[in-house]
């Protein structure tokens, strides 16, 4: 038992066993389905919040596209389903039976050459990660071997964003245009629109994502993570001490790439539809946001911004749709200016000292004596050399 | 189709890249001068340029319902005041928000962008959702053809005026004046500069008021052509982002230049292609330039 506890408290995986009992107990008896999908919904863009957590918090490289790998993950995943969906039998009143809907109206009369791969599942999946994996290689190795970052970095990764809105937008045959891909149904005959399946792709959803934190976090601990973290404090020192520091921020781009599509994949399936209106500039900043929010050095505290922040957009978008904004904007300039941590920083800074103050004031009166916490205090107190560099820093 | 024609078909393409040329160049100036000079990443500059357009449509409906006399000869007026209100809101701005921000340039964007956010709806409380324009006197309207068969739309040969004033006097202001001089110092060397008695905090906050001023009379010479609506400013932010970036951060010239080049790109290809597919060619053309050379096309000879 002690064994387990000294574990935990070790690598700071309590706060993530919390996180894994919210949301594979609480949330499933606690709410209904319709807003237990929903919670799904949030969810994949925790994917892209923990993408950041790694990119920015870690890299410190400030993303503003990541709606483009959340997209094309998305889209990659409803190509498949769409195809599934358009077989002859259920488009034959289409002039040309066996395409998905949107190319039949824009006058298309064949499948493109380039959906065909995408008939397969196999290859469904592996393009979900692939292909923004490789897009985001291709940005970040060209821009990072030249040493641009920061601002410009970010404003190039609008850019990319805005193209993929426009070409999407545009190519209404061959993407489904602003309407995106709707209709999407089953999945190798299994009706993803049920809400047994919900069940199933919400713990499906939630287990990938709590193996995404854990998988973050190993590498936070490992001598990649120190690397990332000296890159963002001091890049020069790095390079000096003989490491090419552009290609460990085209890893953690990468990484973070391949996290969003991950989610965007997941959302697709959640939600059964996939739009630009999830890839644009606009998207993609609020998820920064999420981010934010949670504390953008803080893994599990960048999920609970998320929850929290897509909660709050869907109750005030409901209740007071004039206030929405506002409140959106205060937390924009508000987790800048006055906590650039976040809610994790918060619970650093203000909960953690309490919570230590009350259990030192309450030991004595339970145990009289205590020399086994004393015992396991040691090494908790000596353990966390990494996260002790950095203050606000949580699993 | 006969030579006469396709001359007349040159040279209306021609102006129209000419018409996007001043657009461009009128949305980067204020930035060129906020990010370019400052250093600054202020998300919120396309909300600048809305407040310019919709002090020209309060303008233009209050002088209709006070003084339908006046309706010919408000809009110079209204531009300036357009220029006037969106400095102020800038020095104000740079008083309560960025003045904290200056060493944290990412964490400025995040902020400036949360302010964009508050002030969209500021406008949709205010002037409803709805896109509005202003009743334009008679003289910006119709189109001026010199030979038979060519049509210059007068409004787009005014934006194009405008925006040959404002370069100038941004160019002369900046190399000429007291002011451009202790910009130029407070860029160069901050710690220098505020050593030989340079106010620079004065010198970032009448920056950062005048860049977002004309923000303000780029929108108000976008009503002349488009309507207005709470979210136009955030159409714009991304182009304006990269013509100053393209053009090489801290160089008037490049943006001038840049604002040139991506305009006669676009109009060009648009001739052949269509719109969308228009822009996504010159903006791809932008990014793999950008990422080939990323400090622009003119860059300052610094080390880095």
């Amino acid at each position: 038992m002690n064994a387990i506890k000294n574990w935990l408290m070790r690598g700071g995986y309590g706060s993530f066993v919390i996180l894994a009992l919210i949301l594979v107990v609480v949330f499933p008896l606690a709410m209904d389905i319709f807003r237990l999908n929903l919670v799904g919904k949030y969810l994949t863009y925790g994917f892209v919040a923990i993408g950041l957590v790694m990119l920015w918090g870690y890299g410190g490289v400030l993303s503003l596209g990541q709606g483009v790998f959340f997209g094309l993950g998305g889209y990659a995943m409803a190509m498949f389903l769409k195809l599934e969906a358009s077989d002859p039998e259920s488009t034959k009143i289409q002039s040309t039976p066996g395409i998905p809907d949107f190319m039949d109206w824009n006058q298309l009369t064949a499948l493109p050459l380039w959906w065909e791969p995408f008939k397969s599942l196999p290859f469904a999946l592996f393009a979900v990660v692939a292909v923004p994996v490789l897009l985001a290689f291709v940005v970040s190795f060209a821009m990072f071997k030249r040493r641009v970052g920061g601002v410009y970095f970010a404003i190039i990764t609008q850019a990319v964003a805005l193209i993929l809105t426009v070409l999407i937008i545009g190519q209404q045959g061959y993407t489904g245009g602003v309407n995106g891909m709707t209709d999407l149904k089953t999945l190798l005959g299994w009706d993803i629109r049920t809400d047994g399946a919900k069940y199933v792709l919400y713990f499906v959803n939630a287990g990938l994502l709590l193996g995404a934190i854990l998988l973050c976090r190993w590498i936070q601990l490992s001598k990649l993570g120190t690397l990332l973290l000296a890159m963002r404090d001091k890049e020069d020192r790095v390079r000096f001490s003989g490491y090419d520091v552009s290609m460990f921020k085209v890893f953690a781009f990468c990484l973070a790439a391949g996290l969003s599509a991950i989610g965007g994949a997941m959302f697709t399936l959640q939600v059964g539809f996939m739009s630009p209106s999830f890839v644009g500039i606009v998207p993609s900043i609020e998820m920064v946001i999420f981010a934010a929010i949670g504390g953008r050095m803080s893994l599990v505290g960048a999920v609970y911004g998320t929850l929290l922040v897509n909660f709050g957009k869907t109750y005030f978008s409901e209740s007071f749709p004039d206030l929405w904004l506002f409140l959106m904007a205060a937390l924009f300039i508000g987790v800048v200016m006055a906590f650039p941590n976040g809610l994790a920083g918060l619970y650093e800074s203000h909960v953690k000292p309490w919570l230590a103050r009350r259990r030192s004031a309450g030991a004595p009166a339970t145990l009289p004596v205590p020399p086994a916490p004393a015992g396991h205090a040691a090494p908790v107190k000596a353990e966390p050399a990494l996260s002790a560099r950095v203050s606000g820093q949580t699993a | 189709m006969s030579f006469d024609e396709i001359y007349n078909i040159t040279l209306m393409q021609g102006f129209a890249g000419l018409s996007l040329f001043a657009v461009l160049l009128l949305m980067g100036l204020g930035l060129a001068i906020i990010f370019g000079q400052m250093g600054v990443i202020n998300m919120a500059h396309g909300e600048f340029m809305t407040i310019g357009a919709y002090t020209i449509f309060l303008f233009s409906s209050l002088t209709e319902s006070l003084a339908p006399g006046l309706v010919q000869a408000y809009f110079p007026f209204a531009i300036v005041c357009a220029f006037l209100v969106a400095f102020g809101i800038g020095w104000l701005t740079e008083w309560a928000l960025i003045r904290h921000l200056y060493k944290r340039p990412l964490d400025t964007l995040l902020a400036t962008w949360g302010l964009s956010l508050g002030m969209q709806q500021v406008f949709r409380s205010t002037f409803g959702p709805k896109e509005v324009s202003p009743t334009l006197p008679d003289w910006l309207m119709g189109s001026w053809s010199p030979a038979e068969g060519l049509d210059i739309p007068i409004n787009g040969m005014f934006v194009l005026a405008l925006t040959v004033v404002v370069t100038g006097s941004v160019l002369i202001a900046l190399y000429r004046s007291r002011w451009g001089l202790r910009v130029r110092a407070t860029v160069s060397n901050r710690a220098m500069a505020n050593a030989t008695g340079i106010n620079t905090r004065r010198t970032d906050r009448l920056t950062f008021a005048i860049g977002c001023g004309i923000a303000g009379v780029a929108g108000a010479a976008f009503t002349t052509i488009g309507s207005t609506g709470p979210t136009s400013g955030s159409l714009y932010i991304v182009d304006a982002f990269l013509v100053v970036t393209f053009g090489g951060a801290a160089s008037l010239w490049g943006t001038v230049v840049s604002a040139f080049g991506i305009a006669q790109t676009q109009s060009i290809s648009e001739f052949f292609l269509s719109g969308s597919m228009a822009k996504v060619l010159t903006l791809l053309l932008i990014v793999t330039i950008l990422m080939m050379r990323p400090q622009g096309l003119f860059a300052a000879k610094v080390r880095r």
